[in-house]
């Protein structure tokens, strides 16, 4: 080869061409890099860089009370954050051994659900976005809209929605937020069904997505996967199924899983899991629907210690006076311990690991973040797969950026 | 429809300054370059969305090769290791162009100051708009792109080549 | 016969003696430590015996107590039985000027990135790992953050006033 050209000094000769799929660039939904060696058009090894958002959220949290920290768990995964929030809340019960009622459980449960319909919309349209179809992802963004215009009611917020206290909600739902998860109840079955017949049988998004990116249960369990990338592998492991929180063991619901772990198997994982996620909704609606009389106005539990006293109160009684200021300087007595807890996030199982000493923050704080773990398996699922397989395949394991670099 | 310039008008004919007429064209038209890394690239996605559509201020087509845009839209943080890859996006850019910072992590680095976040982005690239938010409703976006569009309107013609501009590119190290 | 706390410990004194310690259950997790020599055997026991069965590996993290002399840096690993559903904390300590500890990405493959991560902010080194350089900060910083004797905020910037924010 280099005896007919001639090649300046110093140069490498080298079969495979590197090419920088850079922190910016339209395909990839958040900022990572991959440096990618390629054969023609053929992946030989892929190297990840991340860190490219990197906002130190376990330092910040050292220094802020447990209250103020929820704010910093809605920018984790910042297409669900009602999720990120309950888990963070459940995660300060169980280190307070606060009780939640039933009430507060279920409606919990329907905003968790929503945030969950949320995040796999986003990511279905954008693997419909990228494997050219354009016009689902516009559709279903309206539907995302009614969603954000329930979590408006609730808590004020479109996106970071910094939603509830310790022990329950800041206020009561009202009527008109209930207006509006009827209407949304009623409205997006037949948006998700239209969507669903323009990607699931469609030739061109099957050739594009089957046997891309596949993975083994043994691999996937190895690398740490958990949430619709594993369950499409084969493994039924669900956080709200093995381990109940918030009341989940009083609903009817199935795990979708799938078979072979590809792109496409994740697509159909995602969309089964919206369907779950209405009947769920539709459950928990009724249930809230059945407290009546004074049970029917229950929205945080008893604690005055952490939740704050109400105002009637903290204006003639004491004792009340006193909690109300210590939480709102911060110095409410946190017990000493170690605590770990995990919801099923919309990527999988995000956990909280609290350390506290008692004092008015935690000692330390770690997120155990699903997507940081499995893009580790990035390389090995594209190896050996052409370029535009390796955009298919990160679109379908959800990576969100917020949430890999915390 | 956009409002007509100030000019003399009569039979046939219409006379207006150069910079009018090259501002109306050009702030109908502003090609947006989408430089999305958290949580305000989502409430951008609902802006582009049909609901809150971004697309009747002319910004239809939304680029992602610095060469062809005209408009830089940082949203979302930026951290000290993204800081060199906002500069390399900007220096791409061809003349005029705009820096919008949507956000306010972009803004002045936001709720995070901390030690790998970069405190504002106007540490490495001039901006001309910042838009408040944590994050900014899509109707303070679409306001921010308004005033760009305000801004992309009066521009004179001369000021990419006045002393004025080449100091401010000379301040952040640019040429 | 279902795998309960008491046996997961019984199973571990039988294997190893007195080198395990520290058995507790805060909030139903049992939680137990081992020397930092010892932590691949302790894994690939809880991995290979046939009663314990952990085979996924949760979570990998380090923690710094600056007052316990000797002591100071610690890996936490969250191990989970899937098909028992119980989970299991494990802690090693290593002294700060020392802070070598073997890796477990032979056996858990998770174990890579947060081995990476663990080494960026406290500075453990994780002997045999296939790639030990920093993941999330800037390659060129010469710190590790997470130590408690730094600070948060970046010390260099000057448009932030500290005595406006209550900590001058």
């Amino acid at each position: 080869m280099s005896e007919h050209i001639k090649l300046p000094e110093g140069s490498i000769e080298k079969t495979t061409t590197t090419l920088n799929l850079g922190p910016t660039h339209p395909a990839t939904h958040g900022v990572m890099q991959n440096i990618l060696e390629l054969d023609g058009e053929r992946i030989v090894s892929a190297d990840q860089t991340i860190g490219y958002i990197h906002r130190a959220f376990e330092k910040l949290a050292e220094r802020r009370p447990l209250a103020q920290i929820t704010t910093l768990t809605d920018r984790l995964n910042y297409c669900s954050s009602p999720l990120n929030n309950m888990g963070w809340h459940m995660t300060c019960e169980k280190l307070l051994g606060i009780k939640t009622p039933k009430r507060v459980d279920y409606l919990r449960v329907i905003v968790m659900e929503l945030a969950r319909i949320a995040d796999h919309l986003i990511c279905n349209s954008i693997m419909g976005v990228d494997a050219g179809a354009y016009t689902g992802f516009l559709y279903v963004m309206q539907y995302r809209e009614l969603i954000y215009e329930i979590y408006e009611e609730i808590c004020g917020a479109r996106l970071t929605t910094n939603m509830g206290r310790i022990g329950g909600f800041e206020r009561n739902f009202n009527d008109i937020a209930f207006q509006k998860l009827e209407k949304f109840l009623e409205e997006y079955p037949k948006a998700l069904k239209e969507f669903e017949n323009m990607f699931q049988r469609n030739r061109i998004f099957m050739d594009r997505t089957i046997g891309v990116g596949g993975i083994s249960a043994q691999r996937a369990l190895n690398y740490g996967f958990t949430g619709p990338n594993l369950r499409a592998a084969g493994v039924d492991y669900d956080v709200r199924v093995q381990s109940p929180y918030s009341s989940y063991q009083d609903f009817e619901f199935t795990i979708p899983v799938g078979s072979t772990g590809d792109s496409y198997d994740r697509w159909l994982v995602r969309e089964q899991e919206m369907w779950q996620s209405l009947s769920i909704i539709r459950q928990a609606y009724q249930k809230v629907q059945s407290f009546t009389g004074a049970e029917a106005e229950v929205y945080h539990a008893d604690v005055p210690e952490y939740y704050l006293p109400a105002k009637q109160d903290v204006y003639t009684k004491m004792e009340a006076l006193i909690y109300h200021f210590k939480i709102i300087m911060g110095e409410t007595d946190i017990p000493a311990g170690e605590v770990y807890h995990s919801v099923e996030g919309g990527n999988g199982e995000l956990g909280f690991y609290l350390i506290s000493d008692g004092g008015r923050a935690p000692y330390r704080l770690h997120f155990r973040r699903p997507c940081f773990i499995y893009y580790q398996a990035f390389e090995e699922l594209i190896k050996g797969a052409m370029l535009s397989d390796a955009i298919i395949t990160m679109s379908s394991l959800n990576l969100i950026a917020g949430e890999m670099d915390a | 429809m956009a409002p007509m310039p100030e000019g003399h008008q009569g039979e046939g004919f219409f006379a207006t300054s150069l910079n009018s007429v090259i501002g109306l064209a050009r702030k109908n038209s502003i090609w947006p370059l989408p430089f999305a890394t958290s949580c305000c690239g989502i409430e951008f996605m609902a802006t582009m969305g049909s609901h809150y559509d971004l697309a009747r201020f002319g910004s239809e087509r939304v680029g992602f090769s610095p060469r062809q845009c005209d408009l830089l839209m940082v949203m979302g943080t930026i951290a000290k290791k993204m800081g060199p890859v906002v500069k390399q996006v900007y220096l791409q850019m061809a003349e005029p162009r705009w820096v919008i910072a949507v956000g306010a992590c972009a803004s002045s680095g936001g709720i995070f100051d901390t030690y790998s976040v970069l405190q504002g982005i106007d540490q490495v690239v001039p901006v001309d708009v910042y838009v408040p938010g944590c994050p900014p409703r899509p109707e303070a976006i679409i306001d921010g792109v308004l005033r760009i569009q305000d801004l992309v309107g009066k521009e004179s013609l001369r000021r990419r080549n006045s002393d004025n501009y080449k100091a401010l590119l000379e301040s952040y190290g640019i040429q | 016969m279902s795998l309960t706390n008491e046996i997961i410990q019984q199973r571990l004194t039988e294997k190893f003696g007195d080198q395990v310690g520290g058995f507790s259950s805060p909030y139903g997790m049992l939680q137990f430590e081992a020397p930092k020599e010892i932590n691949l055997k302790v894994l690939n026991f809880c991995y290979d015996d046939p009663q314990l069965g952990f085979t996924f590996l949760t979570d990998l993290t380090g923690v710094h107590y600056p007052d316990q002399k000797g002591r100071e840096l610690a890996v936490v690993y969250h191990l989970h039985n899937l098909t028992e559903n119980i989970r299991l904390r494990f802690k090693v300590f290593t002294a700060i000027d020392q802070p070598e500890v073997f890796t477990a990405t032979g056996l858990f493959s998770s174990a890579n990135w947060m081995e990476r991560e663990t080494y960026d902010f406290f500075g453990i080194q994780f002997v045999g790992h296939p790639n030990l350089k920093r993941i999330l900060n800037v390659d060129e910083m010469d710190y590790f953050p997470m130590r408690k004797e730094f600070p948060l905020e970046d010390q260099t910037r000057i448009d932030k006033d500290d005595e406006m924010f209550g900590r001058g």
